[in-house]
């Protein structure tokens, strides 16, 4: 452990700057994620353990769009939808039969669904790697040097996109109808059905924005690296901390786990390189501990 | 009793389960004598997942050698019979999967195509039951360099983490010399290959070059999508050179986030997996003057023998072969060797047969283009050592210069002394 490095670091402002900045891009890349992944076990109480999946799937539309279009742009907007309509599927023919089973019940169905999606990527696009989308030409340029720390200039517009997805995520959540009755339906579904409320379009709209937000930060990954079968499996145990740090179904947690986590990574890497993953579950076991329902979660 | 028609459902059932009988006994009873008289390899490997190109593109391999051996009579009229299952990369898989091969199966032969972790598994399944094996993928040099781990029953045809260590690090050295690389950093898998790549590079290297500085070391997970928090590290610390060991897919996605931090403007990268063509052309805008060993490349060695294997496996696959591709082939070819030499499939006499061989292959650089499995130690030898810098299209490669074989036997004896092996 190199902790007087980490002292060093913390003293130097190109140092400082360089690993913050690096640790907000993994942040926010992961909330992206987790935030879909909360989002739906907080109001379906589903854990959908083939979330990883769906941000792989992500990063193969994406590789897809990019290679027939050609547009960066495009390639990660229709990507993500493409896996919100996916998502969407999912839902309606096979989450939606198991609500009300036992939770081992949906995560072998999600678990089948993570095997079935890994080899039918293979099948649809190979059993190679794919090369990465590429970044757009206008941040092909050299990186930026602020306080003589090296930034490059695509990462800061990821953690812009990112802001402004969690802004637009939080705005729906609290300022609309739609928010609104989600936020219901995670307290009392049953009333909400009482009310009139098409419970089950609810449901759908949920999972379809979860997924969305999967296939996103699945697009967004695929612009600097490759696409490969199976490569949700380490972004689903991150986001599964994300969301036990944050509270489960809380987005606000989701946020705040995800900016720990990136900077636990990006500091830690300094500190002590052979114990990042480590110190991530070390700070889940302190929140299981000291606060169980999460930093942001509620008792219930 | 309702009758169907004027015969009772016993008698209908009767009827069938006779005809089946008949049917059963006259069309599988010689498919069964057939697959009893096949020459039986069992192949664990992985086929799904982010590593499954490594069980196909060693499959293809075999399949190519088999597919000739069979189609010219096999072995008096025994075929090779292949059976290839997947461990999923699962070290306790891998172990099931090959119990299964000796014991329901019962294969006369496995060949091991398992990445280095579950290669161990492999390793102390077969010491047990006494099965011939193959290692044909696993490059972590302890899996036949400690004498502990060792069997008289499993033979190496895989790169070693030290052969090529040596090599990688006489060519450094020349590098460094050349260019002034005072300090270091490396970025290698945490896992039992990425360690031992930075042992014995580092290890050889000041052998080589004793005046160099190792300013930080980076060891990202195997499958990790992002390298930020490595790749921080190095621009701030501005090494001189970076060693890796990171492969596939990990090494692809290290390079493309390096290169918008402008890392290889003034860092000279060693990176000993990537000249591989599916690693090579899947990095984005490929960078000019990366230094890399050859894994598999057509052009090196530069042999007409080399080119003709490139050629036959691309004909049949649409693909270059891989570093795996051309292990699993060298392999193949020696058990079919022992097959022909020995006539027999017993395990002593296949073994004995290929202990302390010397073959011709397009991948040897020994005496007369051949490679040998060394008797002390049943692995692999005079293979095909190169490194060269990249350049953006085909061949990829330019400037390869081979390894010497009598340096790299002299530092690996120095080291197995070291560690107490030899």
């Amino acid at each position: 452990m190199e902790i007087f490095a980490l002292f060093d670091c913390i003293m130097s402002p190109a140092c400082l700057l360089s690993q913050a900045a690096g640790g907000l891009k993994i942040g926010m890349l992961l909330f992206l994620v987790a935030s879909g992944l909360t989002l739906v076990f907080g109001v379906l109480g589903v854990i959908n353990f083939a979330h990883g999946a769906l941000y792989m799937l992500g990063a193969y539309f994406s590789w897809q769009i990019m290679s027939i279009t050609g547009h960066f742009g495009l390639s990660v907007i229709l990507g993500a939808l493409g896996v919100g309509i996916f998502g969407l599927l999912f839902e309606r023919i096979l989450i939606s039969r198991v609500y009300n089973a036992e939770l081992l019940v949906q995560i072998l169905l999600c678990y089948s669904v993570v095997l079935i999606l890994d080899d039918l990527v293979m099948i649809i696009w190979g059993d190679e790697f794919l090369s990465s989308v590429g970044v757009p030409e206008v941040f092909q340029v050299p990186p930026l040097f602020i306080f003589d720390a090296i930034i490059p200039p695509f990462h800061l517009a990821i953690i812009a996109m990112s802001f402004i997805v969690g802004l637009i995520l939080w705005f729906i959540m609290t300022k609309t109808r739609f928010g609104r009755l989600v936020r219901a339906a995670a307290v009392n579904p049953k009333m909400l059905e009482a009310l009139g409320i098409n419970i089950n379009l609810l449901r759908a709209g949920v999972f379809m924005l979860g997924s969305f937000l999967a296939g996103l930060g699945g697009a967004l990954a695929a612009s600097v690296g490759s696409v490969v079968s199976g490569m949700g499996n380490s972004i689903i145990i991150e986001s599964f901390i994300v969301t036990v740090i944050g509270g489960m179904g809380s987005i606000s947690g989701a946020f705040l786990a995800s900016l720990i986590i990136g900077m636990a990574r990006s500091f830690g890497a300094v500190a002590m390189p052979l114990f990042t993953d480590g110190l991530m579950f070390l700070i889940m076991v302190l929140v299981l501990v000291l606060r169980p329902q999460g930093l942001m979660g509620n008792k219930k | 009793m309702k009758k169907i028609n004027k015969y009772s459902r016993r008698e209908v059932l009767k009827t069938s389960a006779s005809i089946t009988s008949v049917l059963t006994i006259g069309a599988g009873f010689p498919s069964i004598l057939k697959a009893e008289n096949n020459i039986k390899v069992g192949i664990p490997t992985i086929l799904s997942g982010r590593v499954a190109q490594l069980g196909i593109s060693v499959t293809n391999a075999i399949k190519m050698a088999v597919n000739n051996f069979n189609n010219a009579g096999g072995l008096d009229g025994r075929n090779i019979e292949l059976i290839i299952r997947d461990s999923r990369a699962k070290p306790d898989e891998a172990a099931r999967v090959c119990r299964n091969f000796i014991n329901s199966d019962k294969v006369d032969v496995i060949l091991n195509a398992e990445a280095s972790g579950a290669s161990f598994a492999v390793q102390e399944v077969i010491r047990e039951s006494g099965t011939l094996c193959l290692h044909t993928v696993s490059e972590t040099s302890s899996l036949t360099a400690d004498p502990s781990i060792r069997a008289w029953n499993a033979f190496r045809f895989s790169r070693i983490g030290i052969h090529d260590a040596v090599g990688s690090a006489k060519y450094a050295a020349e590098i460094a010399k050349g260019k002034g690389l005072k300090t270091w950093m490396s970025v290698n898998p945490d896992y039992a290959y990425g360690r031992d790549s930075d042992d014995t590079f580092f290890w050889a290297l000041k052998k080589f070059s004793p005046g160099f500085e190792i300013i930080g070391k980076g060891w990202p997970k195997i499958f990790q999508p992002d390298y930020t928090e490595v790749i921080t590290q190095i621009a701030r610390k501005k090494p001189d050179a970076i060693y890796t060991s990171l492969w596939g897919g990990d090494l692809v996605s290290f390079i493309d986030q390096a290169l918008l931090y402008g890392i290889f403007k003034n860092t000279e990268l060693f990176a000993i997996n990537l000249a591989d063509y599916t690693t090579m052309s899947a990095v984005k805008n490929l960078p000019k003057g990366l230094h890399s060993a050859t894994r598999y490349v057509a052009a090196w060695p530069n042999t007409q023998d080399n080119r003709d294997y490139d050629k036959s496996y691309t004909d049949i696959y649409g693909d270059h072969p891989t570093n795996w591709s051309w292990e699993a082939s060298v392999g193949i070819d020696y058990l079919i060797n022992a097959l022909k030499e020995t006539g027999s499939t017993d395990t002593k006499k296949l073994a004995e047969a290929i202990k302390g061989k010397t073959r011709k292959s397009f991948m040897g650089v020994g005496d007369g283009n051949t490679v040998s499995i060394r008797d002390r130690d049943q692995t692999i030898v005079d293979y095909s050592i190169g490194w060269g810098t990249t350049i953006s299209n085909e061949p990829y490669m330019t400037g390869i210069q081979g390894a010497d074989w009598n340096t790299i036997k002299e530092l690996e004896n120095e080291w197995l002394t070291d560690k107490g092996w030899l």
